[in-house]
């Protein structure tokens, strides 16, 4: 490609700049060990979850009695529950639950996160106190607490419990994007715009929620970590997934009983739950330093 | 004249935003427990119920009013102390909040020392050995503390240290044979024990708690040894670092008796939030443990479908936070003295 063709072609240009950029930025991620390791658990989650029915052994709801409480063997790679159902397929299906709902919560969340931070931080004035007065009631509260009693008026299920972490999830969003849109709001680039007779819907959505962007996105990539964490908790506590889902929670709810002589059953979805938010929290880690100019010197 | 005057628009601006931010949190629960449930009155009486008692029901909540005068009454009623009558035990919930809350501050407040004692020192020689070992160790265990769901670890926990090596004792308060003895004074059984000289009991009720108190520690360890490293980061890349080591200080007085005393001020702060967090984290160990605490309490209200219970509980665990959030806010204002100019 010679620069002639880059100045016939701006869209040409513009794409080979951002595959430029792109390279750049894979080149300084792969040299964070403990983040390739992140995406890898990442990367491998998403891809047990595509294939859950083909990684699977068995069946995971149906139940098996004399296999019932099985310790881990060639049959039952990881085990099998109270009701001789194989763990590990189990394990493989609720992947697919996860995923569910740590999209569910950040579908919901950051979107309205977003909204109301970059509108509180554009429009400013009363619009800014209310709003930011919401979202500090909202920060001020414990989170799993929260989430708690509204599922509990809900009625527990998988997307009442995705619902009520959407609820404790936003707040982070709206300060981070307002705290964004008040540098933008009177930026020259902004002002042009304002000139040229833009509405401040179409500021709003075309100029500074783009900008608010990457910072929300490191943000999603940390909170996906605390999400299944809670996630987890809720199904534990028994206000997530019903049984006979295979929630990784429910699941560790279910082998408690059995600690004590059996504690495979309760000891391997959890340490999947383990490892699922570690990779999170690994790339998250990563993430930010590539991202977050303030904090590249320090950590 | 001028400054006492300015004094009291800040304490005055202060406290309206305080009483806003509970206001907001009596609207959430009270959002919680009438608005969202489609039937509230289903909720309590059961679908089951006659005609009669329905209405008696609807009446008795004040439902037939409209919504920003219940929501007055229910303010109202707060204020007054009255949160309602728990359904399973049928006695007033701030009571049976009361009774259970001593045990959840003494377990959180132990786990908080811990994390304390252990996160700091962790924070600051992550800060020191920048990039060598042992900050990358000090990572990785604040990381796995970051990452793993805690009543999880609670239970392979109780696997390892009750079920194989014996070391703790299991679940509960104290064995059954050291229940009763002590009677109920402030709530905590080290502190009655103590004072009522029932050395065995108390010894008894440390080898219960051991264990849920070291995985609270851990849990807020995570979060106070992750903050510490970053504040001392900063403060030892400073000049009055450099200076003091330059006239000589001792590497000790450099790091401990410089930089650690700047960073105290914003980790006061952490502290006081970590607080916070553990009073919410001790709800999930504490079913595990069956310490009679408010997590316990929440948890099996949970099940006897006990709204008036659950709220009760959410609503004084977050008056904590909040009353915690104020804490950090003044301590940060009287250690600072920056923060002092600048209000003047």
């Amino acid at each position: 490609m010679s620069t002639t063709d880059l100045v016939d072609d701006p869209r040409r240009a513009v794409r080979a700049a951002r595959w430029a950029e792109f390279k750049r930025f894979a080149r300084r991620f792969l040299r964070n060990p403990l983040g390739v390791v992140g995406l890898v658990i990442v990367i491998l989650l998403l891809f047990v979850a595509a294939f859950a029915p083909w990684l699977a052994t068995h069946d995971p709801y149906l139940p098996n009695l004399a296999a019932r409480l099985s310790a881990p063997s060639a049959e039952f790679w990881l085990g099998a529950d109270e009701l001789g159902r194989d763990i590990y397929s189990r394990l493989v299906h609720g992947s697919r639950l996860t995923l569910l709902i740590v999209a569910l919560v950040i579908v919901t969340s950051a979107p309205v996160g977003l909204i109301v931070g970059a509108v509180s931080g554009t429009v400013g004035g009363w619009v800014d106190v209310v709003f930011m007065r919401i979202t500090d009631v909202f920060l001020a509260v414990p989170k799993l607490l929260l989430a708690l009693a509204f599922v509990a008026a809900l009625g527990p299920g998988i997307v009442n419990a995705a619902l009520a972490i959407t609820l404790t999830a936003w707040p982070p969003y709206a300060r981070l994007a307002r705290a964004e849109a008040l540098v933008v709001r009177n930026s020259d680039y902004v002002n042009a715009v304002r000139l040229a007779g833009a509405s401040e819907f179409r500021i709003i959505v075309f100029h500074v929620i783009p900008m608010c962007l990457s910072s929300v996105i490191v943000r999603m990539t940390f909170d996906m970590a605390g999400i299944i964490l809670t996630a987890a908790g809720l199904g534990f506590i028994g206000l997530g997934a019903q049984p006979p889902l295979p929630e990784w929670g429910a699941m560790i709810s279910t082998g408690r009983k059995f600690i004590f002589d059996q504690w495979w059953i309760a000891t391997v979805p959890g340490a999947a739950i383990f490892i699922v938010s570690l990779g999170f929290n690994l790339l998250g880690d990563a993430l930010r330093d590539l991202l977050d100019p303030h904090l590249r010197q320090r950590n | 004249m001028n400054r006492t005057l300015r004094l009291f628009t800040n304490v005055g601006t202060w406290l309206i935003t305080v009483a806003i931010t509970l206001l907001g949190l009596a609207a959430l629960t009270f959002f919680i427990g009438r608005v969202v449930p489609i039937d509230p009155v289903i909720a309590i009486v059961g679908e089951k119920a006659s005609q009669s008692v329905y209405d008696r029901v609807y009446l008795e909540l004040g439902l037939d009013k409209p919504l920003w005068m219940q929501f007055w009454e229910y303010v109202t009623k707060l204020l007054r102390g009255d949160f309602g009558t728990s359904y399973s035990t049928s006695r007033p919930v701030l009571q049976d909040l009361l009774d259970y809350f001593p045990a959840t501050l003494e377990l959180s407040t132990l786990g908080l020392f811990i994390g304390v004692v252990l996160g700091v020192p962790m924070g600051v020689a992550s800060a020191y050995w920048h990039e060598k070992w042992p900050d990358h160790l000090m990572r990785i265990v604040g990381l796995i503390g970051y990452s793993v769901p805690i009543f999880w670890l609670a239970l392979v926990a109780l696997f390892v240290f009750y079920r194989q090596l014996g070391w703790v004792s299991g679940p509960g308060q104290v064995d059954v044979f050291f229940t009763g003895i002590v009677t109920h004074v402030t709530g905590s059984i080290l502190i009655d024990s103590a004072m009522q000289g029932h050395w065995d009991v108390f010894w008894n009720a440390v080898s219960h708690m051991i264990l849920p108190a070291l995985l609270l520690g851990y849990y807020s360890l995570a979060y106070i040894s992750r903050m510490t490293r970053s504040v001392m980061l900063d403060q030892l890349s400073r000049e009055y670092v450099l200076t003091a080591r330059l006239k000589g200080a001792s590497e000790f007085r450099a790091v401990a008796g410089h930089a650690l005393r700047n960073a105290a001020i914003p980790l006061v702060t952490v502290i006081a939030l970590s607080y916070g967090g553990l009073l919410e984290g001790s709800v999930l160990v504490e079913t595990i443990f069956s310490w009679p605490g408010i997590g316990n309490y929440i948890y099996s209200s949970l099940f006897a479908a006990d709204m008036n219970a659950v709220l009760g509980g959410t609503l004084l665990v977050g008056v904590v936070f909040v009353f915690l959030n104020m804490l950090s806010d003044v301590l940060y204002r009287l250690l600072d003295p920056r923060s002092r100019e600048l209000s003047r």
